[in-house]
């Protein structure tokens, strides 16, 4: 550790998800915090002299807040990360932190509902179902005791808002769940988070307990679970059998969570991004929300840019841009230096986008329409050096390891389309073993029990239709 | 040596049976406690949370975390996932079973070092990623990978 000057108070806070500039030292000055990034331990001595700070620096890049990639955002659900820190309930509550949840005490369950339906906010945890319905429906199920459960199990590749929601801004998951619970009449609560994230856990426990004194948290019983590494626990119902304590195997629907969920009892389900958005809502109005974004896609989106970027991050504009506009001014190209080859949106069971797409605006109808998906705004970026030939077998090969097992055409589908891929790369029957794997995948999409073994064949369909030279 | 893995497994489960569905959070005690789940912990879970050990065991074997067998004295996580894919990880984690000697989901003979694939560690904008114990490490060259290793 590098000493600071004694007259230096040092705080830790959380990421502003400008990963690319981190690890990022910012300054208080009078005009705002100015940056230095990306620092090592050796830069320190150096930027601090003995009458304060040197602005000169070689590695200063001047008020943070006037950078052109956050100048550019705006930031509404994550708007405190990297501000506070991010287990001072002083600062959380000082930045705007329960103001939701006072209104919301002061509303009906029926008001707080119809507030979250007018924001228009949908799901951002990968189907973008309209929220305000969902919570409806657990408002109308009867039931003498309710769930929230809140999904923190972010298994795509290429996202980490959660991530950073809960390590640096965990108030506001929590701040999210008590108006949920509000809003249905539940009076207990799950954070399911994924193993992978020891510290989002660790600060997640924090909060609650701080949550918990500060007498936040009196009718409400909220309890951090941690799963252990299967990306099919992020689908709902498999997530609240691995709560139950069992395997975490699909379950057929209906019954909806909403209606009989976690122990058979109404259960509301919503992503992590989700909850934390709905704080800003009922402290400003659902219609603020929904004035940003378009058509259907309703106020801002969570954009995780990842992969091969030089400029790569946690980006919250409203919904509308192109996904031109992200990859250039936002991420500034490849970090290779070459040409983008094709950018795998919404996670593993996300289709390649090819460059002639970039122009499609970032809007969930908009994605849909050209065979992809927003999920949960994850972008990765491959340059062309790119084997998609193998990013193709690699997508079932995935759901092959994480399939539940239930459903038969995903379980077997997948393992015999690895095998069917295999055979095109070492050029037996090319013709006839492509038209085999487009078979193949229309029966996984046609009759595999949930979106795993649904949604499995789109990353390959979209490299056999625009990169047809690779498979 | 089973006499107390019994004993500690029974304590663990006693202390957590309390919970909603107490399963996972049992499993994840034990195997913070012992570095896996050892056999003898299977049957002492199952009759103090009132389930059959064949319940137990497919819980067990259907999540990756669970581990059956003692883990190196070092774990080492390679991020599989394609946004680390698309930065080199594929060459990283070939590097590491080279230089380690060892194939993935496999420990060294001498025990002091496992490697496993983990599937995304949210550092997918600074990618190759890896985690060595509860460490992260981000932007890992295969140079940075080998003094990482000799530290
Ligand atoms: C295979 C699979 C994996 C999923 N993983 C996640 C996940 O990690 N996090 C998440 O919030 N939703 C995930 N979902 C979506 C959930 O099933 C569910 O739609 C979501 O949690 C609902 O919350 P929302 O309406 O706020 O998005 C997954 C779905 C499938 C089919
Ligand atoms: S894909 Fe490797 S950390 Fe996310």
């Amino acid at each position: 550790m590098t000493a600071l000057p004694a007259d230096v108070e040092m705080i830790r806070n959380g990421s502003r998800g400008l990963y690319w500039l981190e690890p990022l030292l910012e300054v208080e000055t009078d005009s705002g915090r100015l940056g230095f990034g990306p620092v090592t331990s050796a830069d320190v001595p150096s930027i601090f002299t003995a009458d304060g700070f040197d602005e000169q620096h070689q590695k200063c890049v001047g008020p943070v807040d006037e950078l052109p990639w956050l100048a550019n955002q705006q930031r509404f659900t994550m708007a405190r990360c990297g501000i506070i820190e991010p287990l001072s309930l002083d600062q959380y509550r000082h930045h705007g932190g329960f103001a939701g949840l006072a209104n919301a005490r002061s509303m009906s369950p029926r008001q707080i509902v119809d507030c979250v339906t007018d924001s228009g906010l949908r799901g951002r945890g990968g189907a973008a179902f309209p929220t305000g319905i969902k919570w409806r429906t657990v408002l109308e199920s009867a039931g003498d005791t309710k769930y929230v459960v809140c999904n923190a199990d972010e298994g795509d590749s290429g996202t980490f808002a959660d991530r950073m929601l809960m390590e640096c801004d965990p108030f506001v998951v929590i701040e999210g769940m008590l108006i949920g619970a509000l809003a249905v009449g539940a009076s207990r609560g799950y954070i399911y988070c994924r193993s992978e994230y020891p510290q989002a856990i660790d600060t997640l426990n924090q909060a609650i307990a701080l949550a918990a004194r500060a007498g936040y948290l009196q009718d409400f019983e909220l309890e951090v679970r941690r799963a252990a590494g299967s990306y099919i626990c992020g689908e709902e119902t498999a997530m609240l059998e691995s709560l139950e304590g069992n395997r975490g195997m699909v379950r057929y629907r209906p019954p909806l969570p909403a209606v009989e969920g976690l122990f058979g009892k109404p259960t509301l389900v919503n992503n992590v991004v989700s909850l934390a958005a709905v704080p800003e809502i009922l402290a400003q109005g659902g219609a603020s929300y929904k004035a940003l974004g378009c058509a259907r896609s309703r106020g801002t989106l969570t954009l995780q840019l990842a992969g091969n970027i030089r400029r790569g991050g946690l980006i919250e504009i409203p919904f509308g841009a192109s996904l031109r506009t992200i990859l250039t001014d936002f991420g500034g190209g490849t970090r290779s230096g070459r040409p983008i080859k094709a950018v795998q949106a919404g996670g593993p069971l996300g289709a390649y986008i090819p460059p002639e797409q970039f122009d499609t605006a970032l809007d969930y109808e908009a994605f849909q329409a050209i065979g992809a998906m927003l999920g949960h705004g994850g972008l990765v970026v491959f340059d062309d050096t790119a084997d998609l030939g193998q990013m193709a077998r690699f997508a079932m090969h995935f759901c092959a390891e994480e399939s539940c097992g239930k459903c038969t055409p995903c379980r077997i589908g997948a393992v015999r389309a690895v095998e069917v891929i295999d055979r095109i790369h070492e050029n037996q029957d090319a013709r006839g073993n492509r038209i085999l794997l487009k078979d193949l995948c229309q029966t996984m999409i046609d009759g595999s029990l949930c979106a795993l073994g649904g949604m499995a064949p789109a990353p390959v369909l979209s490299i056999m239709e625009h990169f047809p030279e690779e498979l | 040596m089973t006499d107390h893995i019994n004993t500690e497994s029974e304590e663990i489960a006693r202390s957590l049976q309390h919970l909603e569905g107490p399963l996972l959070p049992v499993l994840h005690s034990i195997q913070d406690r012992f570095g896996y789940i050892p056999s003898e912990s299977v049957a002492v879970v199952a009759g103090v949370l009132n389930l059959s050990r064949a319940e137990v065991h497919g819980v067990i074997s259907f999540y990756h975390d669970f581990r059956q067998q003692p883990c190196g004295r070092r774990v080492v996580s390679i991020c599989r996932a394609e946004a680390c894919q698309a930065v080199g990880g594929a060459a990283l984690a070939e590097h590491a079973r080279h230089s380690l000697g060892i194939d993935f989901e496999e420990t060294s003979t001498d025990r002091s070092v496992s490697l496993r694939s983990v599937y995304c560690l949210g550092l997918c904008a600074c990618g190759p990623a890896l985690c060595i114990d509860d460490q992260l490490h981000g932007r890992v060259s295969c140079a940075a990978f080998d003094a990482l290793m000799s530290e």
